[in-house]
């Protein structure tokens, strides 16, 4: 039965590490004209090309704040919303979580155009506001947080749904009013959801140039519009590479700090060998989450 | 004992829906005893003990403990902690947070949270644990544990809801030792949840036997089981025997027309049809001729490790259950299927029920 691993094995061995490492040899190789646009070689010329010059370091730093700021947004509306689903009645659950993957019934695109509509200069929202929305960093993140919100919610509410209520009423029995009971209790247990959470919204944000292209304004550059711009208006497949490569890079180490983060926090409140291990599972499945999210930001390059 | 009614429970009503799990129930706790609560699931036992926690607010009633009125109270304002059946150990806290737990929560310095912690730990013998984390326990050692953490806080009244129910029967009979010493040590109220009937019989002052939502029957161990008042309580402590019977004018002649014989009862019944319980325990078969007896034919043995049960077929078909003593080994108590046999008890082993 041991070939029945071995298949997933397979299956990531073809479909990821290939061509990560695809990618990878792209990076070093140097920009030619002609099919494929590249010679074979070792440079790192396009990798230092990428991390000193201020287009790739600044569209990366830019990324980096509006994926960290969607991420902080979608854990602020996605908490309170997993936990109001979990504390909701049984019959309730199904249909409030279904209420939250509903978008995915409907195209991607097909919701980011409807966006479009909702927030245009003469739509409801702008002239109720008197402002401009569509094509600001406003529209941008109300389309990011709009999308990834349901992977917030739905880990957190995954962890909070199996949390023993009789946890919570422990706490009060001992004295604990509602609002400790929150902070000492629900909260600590529920990190791993968050972690995985944060995960799941923070990595696909910052690759995200669709919606930053169709909601936000055309003023600066995201690192996934550049990637895009490189590979597909330039031609330039090693620098668009050496790109990806440092993205990868960011995307490791970001949630690498993250999960650093959270068991510092959970020390602080005192690890069991059951909590370990699920950190360990989220920061295993944060790694590849990450890798697999760079190889789809790729392919979708 | 300075206050007989330390904990007032009056004319509790609590409704889920359209099901009613208790009905205008009525209970009195004493000062520094050990209460248990004992019926079948759905009797409405845990919601009971959820109302004293705080954890199910009442339809209708109150509740009173030492001359406070706790009706409305959240359960984190109550002076009463609750051990749960499950334990509700916080599994990202170490055995000495969780112990400390309602000590902090009650303002308690840490200083003194550490000693009383340490107190505790001594208390349950699990000096030296403080560090573990609950997942790192035994069952026996989380089921400490959670005692010392509803102790802790140092508790005007602890509620256990099946406590031993998590434990393998040897260290059952243990902790229900050891939970009465505990409670003695300490001097507090305890009210205790369960569905063994060993364990109410073994460890309570006084049980009270519940019944769709409804106390059937407040008394010692020894009350319930000698003097039941209905079918429900007799079969629900020990079993009994229940056989048809006419008691006579004078309460105490009571008559077997199923079988056409006639019994002396000690304590009087209602004149009238009713039910005669028997305890096994107070059958014997063969011997001297005794003042109640009845014919029977031995239908099988049942061994039992501390006795062994004789199943006895009357002439109308009913069975009796027969405990014989294993004081003179196995071979001379056991009996041969089919093999006719007198049975016979004295008259205050006859229980007269209301039919």
């Amino acid at each position: 039965m041991r070939w029945v691993i071995g298949l997933p094995a397979l299956w990531l061995l073809v479909l990821l590490a290939a061509p990560l490492a695809i990618i990878a040899v792209i990076a070093l190789a140097v920009p030619a004209d002609g099919i494929p646009p590249y010679d074979l070689g070792f440079s790192l010329d396009n990798l230092w090309l990428v991390a000193t010059d201020p287009l790739y370091r600044d569209a990366l730093l830019r990324s980096l704040r509006v994926a960290g700021i969607s991420t902080l947004i979608c854990l602020l509306m996605g908490f309170p919303m997993a936990l109001a689903i979990s504390r909701a009645a049984p019959r309730w659950q199904n249909a409030l979580l279904l209420a939250v993957m509903l978008p995915f019934w409907t195209g991607f695109l097909m919701r980011i155009n409807a966006w479009i509509g909702i927030l245009a200069d003469d739509g409801l929202i702008a002239r109720l506001l008197g402002t401009r929305l569509l094509y600001t960093d406003a529209a941008m993140y109300i389309g990011i947080v709009y999308t990834y919100l349901p992977f917030m919610v739905l880990p957190i509410y995954a962890r909070l749904s199996r949390l023993d209520p009789a946890l919570m009423e422990a706490a009060a029995d001992l004295g604990a009013p509602p609002w400790r009971v929150f902070v000492r209790i629900i909260l600590p247990l529920s990190l791993p959801g968050v972690a995985a959470g944060v995960a799941l919204v923070f990595v696909p944000a910052i690759g995200e140039y669709v919606i930053p292209a169709l909601l936000g304004g055309p003023q600066a550059q995201l690192i996934g519009k550049v990637l895009w711009d490189e590979f597909f208006a330039n031609r330039d497949w090693p620098t668009a590479s050496a790109v990806a490569v440092w993205l990868l890079l960011v995307l490791v180490v970001v949630p690498g700090s993250i999960v650093r983060v959270i068991r510092w926090l959970r020390r602080a409140h005192a690890v069991s060998g059951a909590n370990r291990r699920a950190v360990l599972g989220s920061t295993a499945s944060l790694c590849g989450f990450s890798a697999i999210s760079i190889f789809l930001s790729v392919l979708r390059a | 004992m300075t206050d007989p009614a330390f904990l007032t429970v009056s004319n509790l009503f609590v409704r889920y829906g359209s099901a009613t799990a208790l009905d205008h129930l009525d209970l009195e706790v004493r000062h520094n005893e050990l209460f248990v609560l004992l019926g079948a699931s759905g009797s409405g036992k845990t919601t009971l003990l959820r109302c004293l926690g705080g954890f199910v607010r009442p339809d209708a009633g109150r509740i009173v403990l030492n001359g406070t009125d706790m009706t409305a109270l959240p359960p984190h304002r109550r002076p009463v902690n609750t051990m749960f059946q499950s334990y509700a150990l916080f599994p990202h806290m170490s055995v000495a947070a969780n112990i400390g737990f309602g000590l902090r929560q009650r303002g308690a310095s840490r200083a003194e949270t550490q000693q009383r912690v340490a107190a505790m730990l001594t208390l349950i013998r699990l000096e030296g644990f403080g560090a573990r984390r609950p997942g790192e326990l035994s069952g026996g050692q989380q089921q400490r544990v959670a005692l010392a953490r509803s102790l802790a806080p140092n508790p005007a009244l602890l509620l256990l809801d099946e406590p031993l129910s998590a434990l393998d029967q040897a260290l059952r009979m243990d902790t229900r030792a050891e939970l009465v010493r505990l409670r003695r040590e300490l001097g507090i109220s305890f009210v205790l949840v369960t569905h063994d009937q060993d364990e109410a019989l073994e460890m309570a002052d006084r049980i009270g036997v519940m019944q769709n939502g409804r106390m059937v029957q407040i008394g010692t161990p020894a009350q319930l089981y000698e003097t039941p008042v209905n079918r429900f309580v007799a079969s629900f402590l020990g079993a009994a025997n229940i056989l048809s019977c006419i008691v006579g004018a004078d309460g105490v002649s009571v008559g077997l027309p199923a079988l056409g014989v006639s019994v002396r009862a000690e304590r009087p019944g209602v004149p009238g049809p009713g039910l005669l319980a028997l305890r096994s325990e107070r059958l014997r078969i063969g011997g001297t001729v005794q003042t109640n007896q009845v014919e029977g034919v031995v239908t099988g043995c049942v061994y039992a490790g501390d006795a062994l049960a004789v199943m006895v077929r009357l002439a109308d078909g009913s069975m009796l259950r027969v405990k014989r003593s294993l004081a003179d080994g196995l071979d001379s108590a056991r009996l041969e299927p089919g093999s006719p046999v007198r049975v016979g008890w004295q008259p205050d082993a006859c229980i007269l029920l209301p039919e």
